[in-house]
């Protein structure tokens, strides 16, 4: 679901939600491997939000999450999915937006 | 693949009643309790109709709440959808005893990086479950996940684990899944589901459309293993587990009026078993519709139920020509007794038609069925099928005990008896009515071919349509055949121009006799008058003689006695004469 930026957020601000369901290895290695890469790609602009669905459940439903963990891009529109614990690096960064899925190729 | 083993029957396996209508008694009492079933058939077969009114029944009669994640429709899409066949989703909603929750997932906008798993899909499942309790649960059509999500491998294997979570649970479970080329489901489901398949199939032959339903598979219960047609109306769905009755049926010595007497006496005086198969047959115009209403009629007239199928005519149309001929059938519509149903036959598969057929006759509970006519269901080379919709029908009628009446119309063209030879092992009394063509008209004929336990007539009657309803009539056998109509008035004239003229002759014949017998008479009066006649004249001459001897004889014995002679001798000869001619006198 497309939501309006918070306010107070930047438009160039990126708000980044981490589905997990509880603390798995799966979880514990996304989200290291997201820290790294905002710390790379977005230093400054990004916020992280971990949401443990085993403690919101209804988020789930909410949220239409199926496959764990997700990672959304809620902000900048549009909303963006990749799902994974995120160890490929550059799936990360086209699932993203951060560079285009030609320049993959080009490589 | 019945895997039941002797003795196995002790721990029986616990079910899940579904109640839709037939698919317990195939399956032994419902789906495998808290284990999943896997319900698979192509695109529009009913598998979402079929896994919704499993919970809806659930919910409604075994106090069971049921979850449906749909990965398809929307909720709001399902409640409409059911709602076509009586189903309130959006009050069952309201009182939690159905979860309706659509999964949606869009994938173009996922991009998988690293190993994922299916947690969020467990989570929600599990709290949907927990919210209302749920004993029962959908996943409809969850295969869509394999096209939406990356990396098909992790997808399967996550099915796996969670239809193992499932049973775990306790849940009784349905998994559709679209058929796949030359499996059962395109993703290979059947692997992981084994405890229960259910495969759906909806095919179009002839340009009717029939639904079937097989079970493949039922782990540790014993289950009907043919190809069953089912139905989705109204209300619901209902599988027809027709073709496993057997020949066991109650066999009833009652009979009951054809409302014809005639044809009551050409069979055995009493008409036709209740509870038996009657066929009537003939070509166009000789009176089958009016033969079956005359039954229907007299069978309302004792208060019983009869259920009319007409093919080819709407009831009014049918009830405006059976007035015709004296064969009032509006009261009993209008008092509940007699039902009409007109649908074309083409309309429906014939399968469908069997279903409804069979619906309605448990809603109604006759006493009488009538199909008129059976043979507008054959279309092409389909008397095969037809034949085994029929053999369902009659067996199942015969379970009920009700009489059933088929009409079939046959071409003039063909041998009579043999174009309805395809049912004729499925029919106990055969009339036969064929046209009669002499002299120019066209007359009806009525026979019985054939009437199973029975002493039946062997006689062809004259089948006559009467403002006052059906007559029978003799018909007279000759050198060329039958004789009917005209042909038969006209022999009557004949017959009776006959028997006036030997009338006649035996009046003229008695009339001489008896002038022979007065002139004979006369004749005796004039013989005795001459006798009589003669009689005196010879008494006469008698009497002079008789005197004149007397006095011979007084002579003699006077002479005698002046000569003193033999007198005796001689006047006993005299004496003797005498009373020989005394006598003739008399």
């Amino acid at each position: 679901m497309p939501r309006a930026p918070k306010a107070g957020t930047r438009s160039d601000s990126w708000d980044l939600h981490l589905y997990v369901a509880g603390k798995t290895p799966k979880a514990r290695a996304a989200l290291g491997n997201l820290k790294l890469i905002c710390e790379e790609k977005l230093k400054g602009k990004y916020n992280i939000n971990v949401i443990d669905l085993l403690k919101n459940p209804q988020i789930a439903r909410d949220d239409q999450i199926l496959a764990v963990p997700t990672l959304v891009r809620k902000s900048p529109l549009p909303v963006r999915n990749v799902i994974g614990d995120l160890s490929n690096t550059e799936r990360v960064l086209i699932g993203l937006g951060i560079i285009e899925r030609n320049a993959l190729k080009l490589r | 693949m019945k895997k039941k083993e002797p003795g196995s029957h002790r721990h029986v396996l616990p079910k899940s009643p579904t109640s839709i209508e037939g698919l317990d008694e195939i399956t032994g009492g419902g789906l495998p309790k808290g284990r999943p079933t896997l319900v698979c058939g192509g695109a529009g077969c009913g598998k979402t109709l079929f896994a919704m009114e499993f919970l809806v029944r659930g919910a409604n009669q075994y106090n069971e709440p049921g979850v449906f994640i749909s990965f398809e429709e929307t909720e709001e899409e399902l409640t409409a959808n059911v709602a076509s066949l009586g189903f309130d989703l959006g009050d069952l909603v309201k009182r939690k005893k159905i979860w309706l929750e659509h999964i949606r997932v869009e994938p173009t906008e996922i991009e998988q990086s690293g190993e994922y798993d299916l947690e969020g899909l467990f989570i929600r499942i599990h709290l949907a479950i927990e919210t209302i309790g749920a004993k029962r649960v959908v996943l409809d059509t969850i295969e869509s996940l394999f096209s939406e999500l990356p990396n098909p491998h992790i997808v399967r294997a996550e099915l796996q684990r969670l239809f193992q979570w499932l049973k775990r649970k306790g849940v009784t479970t349905i998994i559709t899944a679209e058929r796949g080329d030359g499996t059962l489901t395109r993703q290979g489901l059947e692997e992981y589901v084994s405890d229960c398949v259910i495969l759906l199939d909806h095919r179009v032959s002839d340009q009717s459309s029939i639904r079937r339903l097989r079970i493949v598979k039922y782990r540790g219960s014993t289950h009907g293993t043919n190809e069953y047609p089912f139905l989705i109306d109204e209300d619901g769905f209902s599988v027809l587990p027709v073709t496993s009755l057997g020949l066991n049926y109650f066999s009833s010595h009652k009979r009951v009026s054809s409302g014809i007497p005639r044809l009551d006496t050409m069979l055995s005086g009493k008409g036709y078993y209740r509870g038996s198969t009657v066929l009537v047959s003939g070509t166009a115009g000789t009176g089958k519709t009016s033969i079956a209403s005359q039954f229907v009629e007299v069978a309302c007239r004792r208060g019983e139920r009869v259920l009319y199928f007409t093919f080819e005519e709407s009831p009014t149309q049918l009830m405006r020509n059976m007035r015709s001929i004296g064969i009032n059938l509006d009261p009993w519509v209008k008092k509940g007794l007699l039902q009409f149903h007109a649908t074309r036959p083409t309309l429906y598969g014939l399968e469908s038609h069997l279903t409804t057929s069979i619906k309605l006759i448990n809603r109604f509970d006759p006493h009488i069925v009538v199909l008129d006519p059976i043979n507008s269901f054959v279309m092409g080379e389909n008397q095969t099928e037809v034949r085994t919709m029929l053999l369902r029908l009659v067996d199942f009628l015969k379970m009920k005990r009700a009489t059933a009446f088929f009409t079939s119309l046959t071409s003039a063209a063909d041998d009579m008896e043999n174009t309805d030879v395809y049912i004729s092992s499925l029919i106990d009394t055969w009339l036969l009515l064929r046209d009669i063509e002499i002299g120019g008209e066209r007359n009806r004929g009525l026979y019985v071919l054939k009437s199973r336990g029975m002493a039946h007539s062997n006689q062809i009657r004259e089948f006559k349509l009467t403002n006052r309803g059906i007559e029978l009539l003799d018909v007279y056998v000759g050198a060329d055949g039958v004789l009917t109509g005209s042909a038969r008035l006209s022999q009557e004239t004949k017959d009776e121009a006959e028997k006036l003229l030997r009338q006649q002759e035996i009046g003229r014949k008695q009339f001489g006799l008896e002038r022979k017998r007065e002139a004979m008479e006369a004749q005796v009066v004039v013989l005795r008058s001459e006798f009589e006649a003669e009689q005196s004249e010879a008494l006469k001459v008698i009497g002079i003689e008789k005197a004149r001897n007397e006095r011979f004889t007084q002579d003699k014995v006077k002479m005698a006695a002046s000569r003193k002679g033999d007198v005796h001798i001689r006047t006993t000869g005299t004496k003797k004469r005498q009373t020989n001619a005394e006598r003739n006198s008399r």
